[in-house]
Order: C-alpha cells, then sequence, then structure tokens
C-alpha cells in the first residue's frame, strides 16, 4: 500500500501550544478522578496482606476472589436472611425507578405540548423546587409520612422519590422537541390522547427514560432506609452491608468488596446508556 | 355603573370560559394528577408547613406549642454551632459552587474536542464518581492520618512533610478535606448538560466565526459557545448552587458528625442534628427555613445575573 502524506491542517482556530497545554490539564484531573474509584475496585480484589502493603499497588499483585466469599460468607450467617436485604432494595428501586419514570411522563407530557389554566405556575413551582435541597422538607416530610401511615414501610422511600422534580423537568424539557405534526396527525386519525401518549410519545422518549432511571436508581439503591425503615426485615442491603463494614480491621477486604459492589452497578448502567443520557441533556436548558 | 355591569358579565363569561376550558382539557388534568399528588405532599406543602412549624415548640411526642420567634431569636442571637455552621456552609458554597461549576464547564468543553470513542471514555471517568454510591469512602484512606493514608504517605516520601497530618481530625485541614471530595462528586448532570449542549452548537458558527475574525479559541469560546449555551449554563448553574450549599454527607461520613471542633459542621449537618437526633422538630424547622431562603436567594439572584449577561 502506498501512503500519501498530506500535511495535516489543525483544525480551525487551534494552536499546537494550547492543544498540548489543555489536554494535559484534562490527563490531571482525570486522574484525580479516576484514582479512588480504581482503589476501590482493585482493592476489592486485593488479599488482606496487600490491602495493608505500604505504598498501596494501583493493581492487585495477587488476584483474589476471597473478599467476596467471605462477603457471602458473613451474609449466609446473617440473622436474616439476606436475600431478604436484596429483595428489599431491589423492590424500593424497581417501584421507584418505574414509578418515577411512568408518573413524571404522564404529567411531562401535558406540560410540553399544551396550553391550558394553570400550566405556568405548576411548572413554575417544579422548577422552584430545583433550588432547594430536599433537607429543607425533610422534617415535614417525617411527619406527613408518618401520618399518612407509611413509616417502617418501603412505600416512605419510594413515593417522595417518585416525586422527584428534576425528572419531571428533563423529561418535559425533552417532550417539548416532538414534532407537533405528529401528535396532530394521530389526532386526527381518531387516536385519544392516553393513546397519543403510550404510542406515540412513550416510545419516542426512551433516551430520557433512561436518564431518569439512572438518576433515581444511584438514590435509591444506595438507600438505608434512614429513620423511616426500623424493622430489620424491611431494611434495603446497603443498610445490611453498612453493618458488616463496620466490623474490626479483618473485615477492611470486605468492606473493599462491598463498595466495589455498591459503585459498580449504577457506573456499567450508566457506560451502557450513556449516549441517550447525553441526548436528553441537550435539551436540559433553562430560560 | 353600566361599566361595572358590564365588568361583572364579562368576568363571568370569563370564568366560564376558563371552566369550560379546563373541562376541555380535563384529560390532561388525569394524566398530571398523581405527579401532582406526590409533588404537592412532599415538596410544596412540606415547605409551607415548615415555615408553620418553625413557629412552635415541637418534639412529635406533644402537639406543637406556639412560641413565635424564639426560635429565630435563639438560632440567630445565641446558637453559637450554628454561626459557625453558616460561616462553613458559606466557605464551602462560595468556593465548590463555582470552582465546580467552572471545572464542569471546562471539562466538558475539553472532552467535546476529543474523538467520539475517547470523548464517552472520559465522560464516563469524570461523570463516574457522582454516582458511585459509597465509593467516595476511599477518601478516608486515602486522608487517612497515620503514615499508611495515601496522602500523608505521599507527601512524606516526596519531603514535603515530616511528620503525617491529621486531615480528618485537624480542624485546619477539615474544610479542605470536604472541597477536595465535593469536587470530586461535583461533575455531576450540571457537566452531562454542558457536554450535551456542546454538542448542540452550531458548527456553521464557527467557520462563519473565522470569516468575521475570530482568531483563536478562547475568542471562539467567548463570542460564540458560550453565547449559545446560556439555557444549559442556567440549569448547570441551578444544580450546582443547590448543591453546593447542601453539602452534609460528605462531612458526616468523612470528618464525623460531629465534628471535631465543629470543624465541618454546615448548616444542613446542624439541621439533622435538631431534626433527626435531638427531635426539636420546632427548631430544626426554624433551620430549614433559613436554608430555604439561602438556597432560593443564591439561585434567584445569581440566575438574574446570568440571564442578564450578554443580552
Amino acid at each position: 500500500m502506498k501512503k500519501i502524506k498530506i500535511k495535516k491542517s489543525r483544525k480551525l482556530n487551534r494552536s499546537l501550544g494550547g492543544d498540548i497545554f489543555l489536554m494535559a490539564l484534562l490527563l490531571v484531573f482525570g486522574v484525580f478522578s479516576a484514582y479512588p474509584l480504581i482503589m476501590t475496585a482493585s482493592n476489592a480484589f486485593k488479599p488482606l496482606d496487600e490491602l495493608f502493603r505500604f505504598p498501596p499497588t494501583l493493581l492487585p499483585r495477587n488476584l483474589t476472589f476471597d473478599n467476596f466469599r467471605d462477603l457471602s460468607e458473613l451474609m449466609e450467617n446473617s440473622w436474616v436472611p439476606f436475600t431478604r436485604y436484596f429483595f428489599n432494595t431491589i423492590f424500593i428501586t424497581l417501584m421507584g425507578t418505574v414509578g418515577h419514570v411512568i408518573i413524571a411522563s404522564m404529567a411531562a407530557y401535558p406540560l410540553a405540548k399544551y396550553k391550558f389554566p394553570g400550566k405556568t405556575i405548576f411548572f413554575s413551582l417544579v422548577v422552584y423546587s430545583l433550588m432547594f435541597s430536599p433537607h429543607v422538607t425533610a422534617t415535614p416530610n417525617y411527619i406527613i409520612i408518618s401520618s399518612i401511615g407509611l413509616i417502617d414501610t418501603h412505600w416512605a422511600i419510594i413515593l417522595p422519590a417518585i416525586a422527584s422534580s428534576l425528572g419531571l423537568y428533563l423529561m418535559k424539557q425533552f417532550m417539548t422537541q416532538i414534532p407537533d405534526d405528529l401528535i396532530e396527525s394521530a389526532k386526527i386519525d381518531g387516536a385519544s390522547e392516553y393513546r397519543i401518549f403510550w404510542q406515540i410519545v412513550m416510545p419516542l422518549v426512551k433516551p430520557a427514560w433512561l436518564t431518569l432511571v439512572i438518576l433515581l436508581f444511584q438514590r435509591l439503591w444506595t438507600t438505608d432506609g434512614g429513620s423511616f425503615i426500623f424493622s430489620e426485615e424491611l431494611k434495603p442491603v446497603s443498610y445490611a452491608l453498612r453493618q458488616i463494614a463496620q466490623g474490626s480491621i479483618e473485615r477492611a477486604g470486605t468492606i473493599a468488596a462491598v463498595a466495589f459492589v455498591m459503585m459498580i452497578v449504577p457506573v456499567t448502567f450508566f457506560m451502557l446508556s450513556q449516549s441517550r443520557i447525553v441526548e436528553t441533556f441537550s435539551h436540559s436548558g433553562m430560560k | 355603573m353600566q361599566s361595572t355591569s358590564i365588568d361583572i358579565t364579562s368576568k363571568k363569561a370569563l370564568r366560564k370560559m376558563k371552566i369550560d376550558e379546563i373541562k376541555k382539557h380535563k384529560h390532561l388534568y388525569i394524566m398530571m394528577a398523581p405527579y401532582a399528588l406526590l409533588f404537592f405532599t412532599f415538596t410544596v406543602i412540606p415547605v409551607f408547613m415548615s415555615l408553620g412549624i418553625s413557629f412552635t415548640y415541637f418534639n412529635l411526642l406533644e402537639p406543637p406549642r406556639f412560641i413565635g420567634l424564639e426560635n429565630y431569636m435563639k438560632l440567630l442571637l445565641s446558637d453559637d454551632e450554628f454561626i459557625i455552621a453558616i460561616k462553613n456552609t458559606l466557605i464551602l458554597a462560595v468556593i465548590t459552587g463555582p470552582v465546580s461549576y467552572l471545572m464542569a464547564f471546562v471539562f466538558a468543553w475539553l472532552i467535546n474536542e476529543l474523538k467520539p470513542k475517547m470523548r464517552a471514555f472520559m465522560t464516563l471517568i469524570f461523570y463516574a464518581p457522582s454516582i458511585s454510591g459509597n465509593a467516595y469512602l476511599m477518601w478516608l484512606i486515602i486522608f487517612s492520618g497515620d503514615v499508611h493514608g495515601y496522602a500523608n504517605s505521599f507527601l512524606i516520601r516526596f519531603g514535603f512533610i515530616d511528620n503525617p497530618v491529621l486531615w480528618l481530625k485537624d480542624p485546619d485541614y477539615i474544610l479542605l478535606v470536604i472541597i477536595i471530595v465535593q469536587l470530586w462528586l461535583s461533575l455531576g448532570v450540571s457537566f452531562l448538560s454542558f457536554i450535551a449542549g456542546l454538542q448542540g452548537v452550531d458548527k456553521t458558527l464557527f467557520e462563519a466565526g473565522a470569516i468575521d475574525g475570530i482568531r483563536n479559541r478562547w475568542q471562539e469560546l467567548w463570542y460564540i459557545t458560550l453565547p449559545s449555551m446560556k439555557p444549559q449554563l442556567l440549569f448547570g448553574a441551578v444544580m450546582q448552587i443547590t448543591t453546593s450549599l447542601a453539602i452534609a454527607e460528605v462531612s458526616m461520613q468523612l470528618v464525623g458528625f460531629p465534628s471535631v471542633q465543629y470543624a465541618g459542621h454546615t448548616i444542613v449537618t446542624h439541621l439533622i442534628d435538631y431534626g433527626s437526633t435531638r427531635f426539636d422538630l420546632g427548631y430544626a424547622s426554624a433551620i430549614a427555613t433559613v436554608l430555604f431562603l439561602i438556597m432560593m436567594g443564591a439561585n434567584l439572584i445569581v440566575r438574574s445575573f446570568l440571564r442578564k449577561l450578554g443580552d
């Protein structure tokens, strides 16, 4: 094969010096960002003596799955069967994310595509609610949840999560870009509003589903039940894992395994759905 | 006289029109009802409840007792820990807010120059900390106070310090540690929003700009990229401001709760202290109301400033 050498012209308005400087900056901060995560992952696969070896090794020298074996042994010996904790977390995460995607999308569609009395004020309330953190409402929420009898049930965690306003905001912004013609022509064909929503709008906003899922998933997956759930058999897995982690020094390996398990699930999910999630955010802008 | 009667009839007509319109859109209200119900129950009503409870003494066991402004008087005039909490919160917010905002934008901007695969990889690297659950606890080992802590051993080995620093116990370093970890965690939704926004900037604008005399990337950034990204920049500002004023988890997990000499105490940890530990809900609600006002105030001021920018 004959190679043709073309003098590569630099991209528009880019200097070599600037490129090198900025890429170096990116590299330094990339290491800052990745290092603790790499260490979390690698510690999970280190034997105990290597965990305390000094200086710390970036990658395990003697790769082992002992930490995970110890973790599962501890789980088997726990008073409440460990599968129960897993079930609790999966139930909370599944009901919360599915509920959030459906209920927030149902509310986002009218806000994105129709004009009706009360719309503007409702949406501004949603935008204002992005401006303060949930800590502000934590105390009254406790009172409300206990007065409707949801204390010590999974719903105490699920219901407030479903009402998360960031998800509704992003979904509404994303739906705004669906062409009106599509909805109009379905209406002319005689489809009801509900059918238009389920059969035309929802399939079109799949990228936004994934975004709502990742935002809620990370919150629910790591919940420990807080002050809302006190029955041992209703506690989520992250609570149980923390109890395990509070053991003595020889638990260091197990702790690393736990941190790895909690980290890898949301990160993998993001990795697989990244391009669609980023697509959703192209409509996240605020006026 | 006549004009008022016309007013009344036209008002009636208007109201009828409005009711008709609501009836016509009945299905829209039905679709919004489940979300609206939950949103009002867990977000809107609690804000007002919190305000109401803040004027009472309430411990969950007895019914709330009205005590006027007593909670606020105590909070603002005689609660020394709260003064420390406000000071720490403002220091943390003033540093982590703008720095994280800048980091989110600068890294998004640099990543945008990369080829698609590399771009996806770097996005993952920067975004992963914010979705990694409790992985930030790795910083406990990094900043561990003995010679085996990664930071200490590194600094000793290269001769910056002779003795290990008690990063998590020394009040001189506690805020610094919280700032570093918080910045590490801070490339969240605003970062994704900026990445998406940059990809959406009309490419032909750059060529047109070059013809009009834009000579380097900095001018390009200032005159073309930033103005076309205003909506994302506004959204990102709201996200970063709210997060930077709500720092608590990182402080509680890393430097302890309460931290040494309250050096890591923030408004939110103060709120958690009174709400969840001492069950003084009236006082906790007063703290929540002050926090609410600070967060809303900061957001609205920055928003109106950013809106004016470049107009």
